[in-house]
């Protein structure tokens, strides 16, 4: 497996974008019945993938409600964009999320309307209407995901797959600068699953935005730190082919509420923590 | 472990009426901040308003038709049979007109609302909402309280009319009464805090019965079983919100006009 891991190196665009953290966790803690996140903390820095792994229930969509604000921690620190979450009001919150992006794991796409207007959703939520500025930019996101096509169509009229994807271009259609992934491969067949990691990979590579993406499927996590989006080929590609590359993601564990492993593929496969073997085999 | 915890039961109870109180205040100042979704409330209007329509006209003709019906011989009895429009046109203005109306609109759009909303919250669009910076309060709720207040007026009218008509169809075919006679009474008999109670109690009414929906929407959970539990609960808090409000509302109306 070791193959797997890609030679590093930090190109110039990343480097300069590097000088500082889209979101920092510092000691969060969050209990419901239970303790579910206990004193966790980790920095996501500008242009870097994160990817949370863990088995379910260990806390990983929670992590990603609470960069969004969506829920309150009981303890700790939460920075997002510079701006601290924990403690801002809903109605702030409201701004600082419209510079992040948020696939949901059932897509949570609005059923009542079409695709278009479900992609363009933010954009009329400012202009009231859907322009011929806003109709053109839902048909270059629908293009990014492969799905022009679709665009008069209901979400109940679409595969899971094609749901995934809207969802996806509905949350980059404002180029945000962070885009939250909630297991977006989840309940996929394995070849939907590598066009939706496809598409996650060419948003990092293409548009280098910063990202933290929970899955549970660790062929998901390691295609995306093995693969790099060729521009030219437009498609995905092992990055195993002499040059050296920086893929800018990180793994993060979860385990009981912990972060028992952050680091690199490289640095995960050397790990000798015997539940992190056991969980990699 | 206690099995039956008072306490938490009556923190639960709390917890929950402080919810409600916030997202219904919330639900009334939101009409002073932009965004205002006014196609979303005009879409509410049709839906609480014109969709509610046809049972409240029916309900209302067939209130005021049975009131006259089972109020006549009893007036007969005094020799006031005359009196049956002054009697049907009170009941129905000050009170079975707006209670009436308000029943079949909450059996009809808090349910709806606790359906649609409860729908969204479980497959976590509202969070998608908020997670685009669109507050759900604004875009969801407040259109749907405003549409309910002003169509709950307006309902409330219509229904008071078509139960006075239901009322003279009785006295005209029925009881022999003169149309004249009856429509005179009907009218004479109604003074400013009659109307005033008679229009007053269904602003209060579709704010409840909106709120109410929304509220027990947007606290869904639990799948498709917690969207079911919410939409009945919904129908019964409204249903009995609407008539304690309704007794309290009128002693407090009838203190002030003076009754």
């Amino acid at each position: 497996m070791s193959s797997l891991a890609p030679q590093v190196e930090q190109p110039e665009s990343r480097a300069s974008q590097s000088d500082g953290c889209v979101i920092r966790f510092e000691n969060v803690e969050i209990a419901f019945d239970h303790p579910v996140l206990e004193g966790i903390s980790f920095q996501l820095p500008r242009g870097e993938t994160k990817i949370l792994l863990g088995t379910a229930g260990t806390g990983k969509t929670l992590t990603l409600k609470l960069a969004l604000g969506l829920l309150k921690p009981d303890a700790g620190r939460i920075t997002v964009l510079g701006e601290e979450v924990t403690h801002m009001r809903e109605q702030d919150l409201f701004e600082l999320r419209r510079k992040i992006g948020m696939v949901f794991q059932e897509s949570a796409l609005f059923d009542s309307l079409t695709v278009e207007e479900n992609v363009a959703y933010r954009l009329i939520e400012e202009t009231g209407k859907i322009t011929d500025e806003i109709h053109a930019r839902v048909l270059e996101a629908l293009r990014f995901v492969e799905l022009e096509h679709t665009v008069n169509l209901f979400p109940a009229e679409l595969s899971g797959g094609m749901r995934r994807r809207v969802a996806i271009a509905r949350a980059i259609i404002t180029r945000p600068e962070v885009l939250l992934y909630d297991s977006p491969t989840g309940g996929l067949d394995p070849v939907t699953s590598n066009t939706i990691i496809e598409l996650v990979v060419k948003q990092r590579d293409v548009y280098q935005t910063s990202s933290l993406l929970v899955t549970h499927r660790l062929q998901d996590a390691f295609t995306m730190a093995s693969h790099y989006f060729d521009r030219q080929q437009n498609k995905m590609v092992p990055a195993t082919d002499g040059n050296v590359r920086d893929l800018h993601t990180k793994f993060l564990i979860l385990r009981d509420g912990k972060i028992i492993f952050e680091g690199t593929v490289a640095e995960l496969l050397r790990c000798t923590d015997p539940y992190i073997r056991e969980y990699l085999s | 472990m206690p099995i039956f915890s008072p306490t938490e039961i009556a923190k639960e109870k709390v917890g929950a009426v402080q919810d409600y109180s916030l997202l219904a205040g919330r639900s009334l100042t939101n009409i002073f901040q932009q965004p205002r979704y006014f196609a979303d409330t005009l879409l509410q209007a049709d839906s609480v308003g014109v969709g509610s329509l046809p049972i409240v006209i029916l309900t209302g003709f067939f209130t005021g038709a049975v009131l006259a019906l089972q109020t006549s011989s009893t007036l007969q009895q005094f020799g006031s049979l005359s009196l049956t429009g002054k009697l049907v046109s009170l009941s129905m203005v000050r009170e079975l007109g707006p209670v009436l109306t308000g029943l079949m609109v909450a059996g009809r759009n808090a349910t709806g609302m606790a359906s649609e909303l409860g729908s969204m919250k479980v497959s976590e669009q509202i969070d998608a909402m908020r997670a685009m910076g669109v507050d759900p309060t604004k875009k969801l709720v407040t259109p749907r309280v405003v549409a309910s207040v002003v169509m709950m007026f307006f309902l409330s009218i219509i229904s008071d009319l078509v139960g006075l008509a239901g009322g003279f169809v009785i006295s005209y075919f029925f009881l022999g009464l003169d149309a004249n006679q009856y429509w005179t009474t009907a009218y004479q008999a109604l003074r400013f805090g009659d109307v005033f109670m008679g229009l007053g109690k269904p602003v209060v009414f579709g704010f409840i019965i909106a709120s109410i929906g929304c509220y027990y929407g947007m606290s869904a959970k639990g799948g498709t079983q917690g969207v079911g539990f919410a939409t009945k609960q919904s129908m019964v808090a409204a249903s009995v919100l609407l008539i304690v409000t309704d007794f309290f509302l009128t002693r407090l109306l009838m203190g002030f006009f003076q009754y």
